[in-house]
């Protein structure tokens, strides 16, 4: 294996998610063009709609990327988006319809999901727990939570001018667009971003280098469910109600997303740009099946497809970088 | 380049360590001259280990006392021997295999600039250092590899790397546990090599080793442990292997042998 051949494996391996991205949407565009005479991408309703499917499993990859660079993992996002998505309803519903509520329900939102994060960061970077056994003890506690939270029903309905507006029409794509910009700057140019990629490179040497490992972890899970929250939030402001399993079908894709972006479940490699694209290649799947006619359950299929592709290219680079 | 009348850099006097009912270490004392490479010899289980993690802050001696240029020092934890100039170089490195370079030398240290409001990690100058280190060590690592992770070079240029860390910090005392274990034989002379070079430039060596062809190699002084305790030192210029292996192993194993 030469040297040139293995830089050009190198490359391909970083810049797939890419050309596979570009190459759905050019199948995609040809498909419209041929079958219906129109654009697929140059379409503000198409385009929102993938934006707007992106967004809701992006603001909990968020969150999984950091964690997952750590070689960590949070199985526990999906329900508390749920809790979050019940909370914001039930914290805003006193304070009737006025915009002012607001400034109160979704920071006590945030903070109430910010305490299984707690959790996780105490029996994690504290206790030692695997992060695949902690996170999933708050997985069935926050799913616990959430359905209670809401009462009787599953879901919440909440009707409020503020939260609608956070919800309409491109908003939640903007706020998980500024949140991302901010993220991706966090993990690739700041100290903490450093420390993050060095303790899923190696502990030890974290360690050694006099990083503080343990609190370290913790403000990845506190950030990890933050994000959820978020997300929960956004739900119930799209819908005006939250439903406690409104984050169910968004854990596996937030970890897909990171997975297909290129990060790696052993930790020390992920971009959160990586992740955007995870979504959007998951986003773009998902809504253009719909919209070329294709039975909506074939998406499960070739996204479930795409993950073991990725996860393959990944350790075959591996393989190639160890051989070395 | 014991050079006799200056002042030792490090000296550890009449150290002893108990781990329950075992006498790791009794009384041991050596000393290490600034430019100096002593080697520390001795079989398995003679103490070697537990004396350089005396030296280097992670365990505490039971007692006897450590001088760093001539004053009494403590240590409380292996980041206060970092801070003093002592570096530890690991057998297993201690690098985080997937980042670059320059984040190696720098890990927990790194040099931030403002960009819009926020502290961001300098990473041209990581980069600029990481060349000038390498440089400094005379290693040769392609330029297109110093940006991409550790994990892609060879046994030899990570113990480079791992060395060229210490030095950059201006270690001033480098203990280097089995640097050669781990390597290839055309990387063992790289690091015999460049342990000569840390000498050259006045940084004081000490070598843990169980090849008594490299200790005789690059090494001034040899300090032999037998038992936790100092079986003998000797100038390498007036010693030989046998003399040396009679001390690690005693002379009744020595003379019940011949």
């Amino acid at each position: 294996m030469n040297d040139k051949r293995l830089d050009r494996l190198a490359l391909v391996s970083k810049v797939w998610p890419w050309l596979f991205l570009g190459a759905l949407l050019v199948f995609f565009e040809v498909w419209a063009r041929i079958s219906a005479h129109r654009s697929f991408i140059f379409n503000a309703y198409n385009l929102q709609s993938i934006g707007l499917a992106a967004s809701a499993p992006l603001l909990l990859a968020i969150g999984q990327t950091f964690v997952i660079v750590t070689a960590g993992i949070d199985l526990s996002v999906g329900f508390v988006m749920g809790l979050a998505a019940v909370c914001v309803a039930q914290f805003t519903i006193p304070g009737g319809g006025s915009p002012w509520v607001l400034v109160l329900s979704i920071p006590l939102t945030i903070l109430v999901c910010l305490i299984p994060g707690f959790v996780n960061g105490v029996l994690i970077a504290r206790l030692g727990v695997p992060a695949f056994i902690g996170t999933l003890g708050m997985y069935g506690v926050a799913r616990g939570a959430g359905f209670l939270a809401a009462g009787s029903g599953m879901t919440v309905a909440v009707d409020n001018a503020g939260l609608a507006w956070l919800g309409q029409g491109w908003t939640p794509v903007v706020l998980t667009a500024v949140l991302l910009a901010f993220m991706h700057f966090v993990l690739s140019q700041t100290k903490f971003g450093q420390y993050t990629y060095a303790i899923g490179g190696n502990p030890q040497s974290a360690v050694r280098a006099g990083i503080n490992v343990r609190r370290h972890l913790f403000a990845i899970y506190l950030i990890a469910a933050a994000f959820a929250a978020i997300g929960g939030i956004v739900y119930t402001a799209r819908f005006a109600a939250g439903a406690a399993n409104a984050g169910e079908p968004m854990l596996l894709d937030s970890i897909a997303a990171v997975v297909i972006g290129g990060a790696s479940l052993f930790g020390g490699t992920g971009t959160v740009i990586g992740t955007l694209i995870g979504s959007l290649i998951i986003a773009v799947i998902e809504f253009g099946l719909v919209f070329i006619d294709v039975n909506a359950f074939w998406q499960f299929i070739v996204v479930g497809v795409v993950i073991i592709v990725s996860v393959l290219i990944d350790q075959y680079k591996d393989r190639l970088g160890g051989a070395q | 380049m014991s050079d006799a009348g200056a002042m030792p850099v490090l000296e550890a006097r009449d150290i002893s360590i108990r781990f329950g009912g075992v006498e790791a270490l009794k009384r041991v004392s050596l000393h290490l001259m600034p430019g100096e490479v002593l080697a520390l010899a001795g079989d398995n289980g003679a103490g070697k280990s537990t004396l350089i993690k005396i030296l280097s802050g992670v365990y505490h001696a039971d007692a006897g006392e450590l001088c760093f240029d001539g004053r009494a020092m403590q240590l409380r934890d292996p980041q206060d021997a970092r801070a003093q100039g002592i570096e530890t170089i690991y057998q297993d490195l201690a690098l985080a295999d997937n980042l670059d370079v320059g984040s190696n030398i720098f890990l927990g240290r790194e040099p931030t600039r403002r960009k819009l409001g926020f502290q961001v990690i300098d990473r041209p100058r990581m980069a600029q250092v990481a060349r000038e280190v390498l440089e400094r060590l005379d290693i040769v690592i392609p330029s297109r590899k110093l940006g991409g992770p550790v994990k892609m070079l060879s046994g030899g240029q990570r113990q480079a790397i791992a060395i060229g860390r210490a030095i950059y910090w201006n270690a001033r005392v480098l203990i280097m546990d089995e640097p050669t274990a781990a390597l290839g034989v055309p990387e063992q002379r790289k690091v015999m090599a460049l342990i000569g070079s840390l000498k050259a430039q006045g940084v004081a060596v000490m070598l843990i080793s169980h090849n008594l062809h490299d200790i005789f190699a690059v090494s001034d002084r040899i300090v032999v442990l037998r038992r936790g305790e100092v079986a003998g030192e000797r100038q390498v210029p007036h010693t030989n292997g046998d003399e040396i292996v009679r001390l690690m192993v005693g002379d009744t194993w020595a003379n019940g042998a011949r």
